[in-house]
């Protein structure tokens, strides 16, 4: 830990830590080399959000890299936190990248194992899979708290990055996964970022584990987001994305909403969902993943009650 | 046992489509015991492979054999003293078999007929699934027996995944997710504490990633 008590300084870091409600967005790198497109997706989030998670080759899916794309928001005066899967990449890179991304300015980083190659649009690509989600959160708490590569060697300026996690209260087995957190924790997750919820009664639950546990006051954890467009997007993620859990009702009520409401109605879910994660026990601010919405997300904020953000210094 | 699959017959055709006369060799070790590569499915395709030359308007000689093992040069070498007489050799073993015998014969010319896939065993009558990806260094005993590194299709040594759904793996409805096996069994047995536990970065060396592999048993060696 720095001088300061901060483990990186970043933006999020500071929200979160002088107890502030924290709220981060999301923006996907472009299927191209396309730089505006970026800038023009990432600037609806400008003051709205207080770090920006910059995907990576998201559903395996080839885009700009997250370091290149992360490294744009840098310089543009945004704050972005760099996800980072171990699908494509093997420890050499792993490591390179955590500190190239650092020497960018990046002060956040997500760790994930990554959608298979097999949902994406190269499912031919060999895995790599040479650590797991779990090992990589590790392994940037040992760069940054010791100072050393996975083979002990010293690293000359160690990346003070702020380290974050994902969970799925949602996927199987179901016991099985406030203890995957409790793990995610334990291997140095300062940060969780949930996937997305729509299953209310579920994640009630799931939070008061985590509250009893004690997993709340060792990391910070954010309740995860996504609006709903339309009822065949629900539908959609109820069928064909594995982990997520879309109730019946959440479905019917997108349904009952009056020709070319559902978008709105959708957004009211979501809304309502981040009144109520305000009050919850054990959570520290909402990650809102509104996918290719970007411009959507000030509304969002707005009606939440989620502006203006904190200034800290 | 090393499950293999046979090649289409456009593959296996093509490869040996300039030769009259190919020596089509079977072997009884896994590719028997998998149904893909034992004597009977040699047979089988020396008929297909003449009729389909028949068709063409040409002529193909095949001569069957099946030989005991095809990993094992002692039994390579009984194909020694009839090997010259053919245009080439046709290898209905593992990916092993066409090796050992391009090294024992180096001059003639050896195909593959089988594509090799995995170590692993049949679970039904028909059906084989993969169990072990070989990777040289057993961690099994920390996973009740079952095996992360060749049956999870990310290798997780910390797993579920957040695409564990239903019991099944987020690529396919197909596959088990060896991960809810793993958390299910530790939960009926009240051990899921040994699922707290940090595991190491593995040492990739001693699988593929190490470079080509060998295992040297001195009391054996003369």
């Amino acid at each position: 830990m720095s001088d300061n008590g901060l483990k990186s300084g970043s933006n999020l870091e500071k929200i979160l830590k002088a107890g502030h409600f924290a709220f981060t967005g999301e923006c996907g790198p472009p299927k191209g080399a396309n730089v505006e497109h970026l800038k023009e997706k990432f600037e609806h989030l400008r003051g709205i959000v207080d770090a920006v998670n910059i995907t990576d080759n998201q559903t395996a899916v080839v885009r700009m890299s997250s370091t290149a794309a992360s490294a744009i928001m840098v310089a543009q005066g945004l704050e972005p936190n760099f996800q980072m899967v171990c699908r494509d990449r093997n420890r050499l890179a792993i490591m390179a990248d955590i500190l190239g991304a650092y020497s960018l300015g990046i002060r956040n980083m997500l760790c994930l194992s990554g959608d298979h190659q097999q949902f994406g649009n190269h499912p031919e690509a060999k895995n790599v899979f040479d650590i797991d989600s779990m090992q990589l959160i590790a392994l940037v708490k040992m760069m940054r708290d010791e100072g050393t590569f996975m083979n002990g060697e010293d690293i000359d300026v160690p990346p003070k990055l702020f380290i974050g996690a994902a969970s799925n209260p949602f996927a199987d087995p179901y016991e099985f996964r406030i203890y995957r957190l409790a793990n995610k924790i334990d291997a140095g997750a300062d940060f969780i970022q949930t996937q997305c919820i729509y299953n209310m009664e579920r994640f009630r639950d799931f939070m008061k584990r985590a509250v009893d546990m004690g997993l709340a006051e060792k990391a910070y954890i954010l309740a995860g987001v996504t609006p709903m467009k339309s009822t065949r997007m629900a539908q959609y993620m109820a069928k064909k994305v594995p982990g997520i859990d879309v109730p019946e009702s959440l479905i019917k009520r997108l349904k009952g909403a009056v020709n070319g409401k559902q978008a709105e109605e959708g957004i009211r879910f979501a809304i309502e969902q981040i009144e109520e994660f305000k009050e919850m026990e054990g959570l520290a601010g909402v990650h809102l993943m509104a996918i290719e919405w970007e411009h959507k997300v000030p509304e969002i904020a707005e009606r939440a009650n989620m502006l203006p953000r904190p200034k800290i210094d | 046992m090393i499950v293999a699959d046979r090649k289409s017959l456009d593959e296996i055709q093509e490869m040996i489509k300039d030769y009259k006369k190919i020596l089509l060799v079977g072997c009884k070790g896994c590719v028997t015991v998998c149904n893909v590569g034992g004597m009977k499915e040699v047979q089988v395709l020396s008929s297909i492979l003449k009729i389909a030359r028949k068709k063409e308007g040409r002529e193909l000689q095949v001569e069957e054999r099946t030989i005991e093992r095809q990993c094992d040069f002692e039994y390579v070498e009984q194909l020694r003293a009839d090997c010259d007489r053919f245009d080439a050799i046709l290898s209905m073993a593992c990916g092993v078999g066409p090796q050992f015998l391009a090294e024992a014969f180096p001059s003639q010319k050896i195909y593959p007929a089988l594509d090799t896939k995995f170590f692993g065993g049949a679970v039904q009558h028909g059906i084989w699934e993969e169990r072990c990806a070989g990777c040289g260094t057993c961690v099994i005993h920390f996973y009740d027996s079952l095996c992360p590194i060749a049956r999870c299709a990310k290798s997780l040594q910390h797993g579920p995944c957040g695409g564990s759904a239903n019991g099944k793996c987020e690529i396919s409805e197909d596959v088990d997710c060896i991960w809810d096996i793993i958390v299910r069994k530790k939960m009926e047995q009240e051990r899921l504490e040994d699922l707290r536990t940090y595991r190491a970065f593995k040492d990739w060396r001693s699988a593929r990633d190490g470079g080509p592999r060998k295992s040297i048993r001195e009391e054996l060696v003369q």
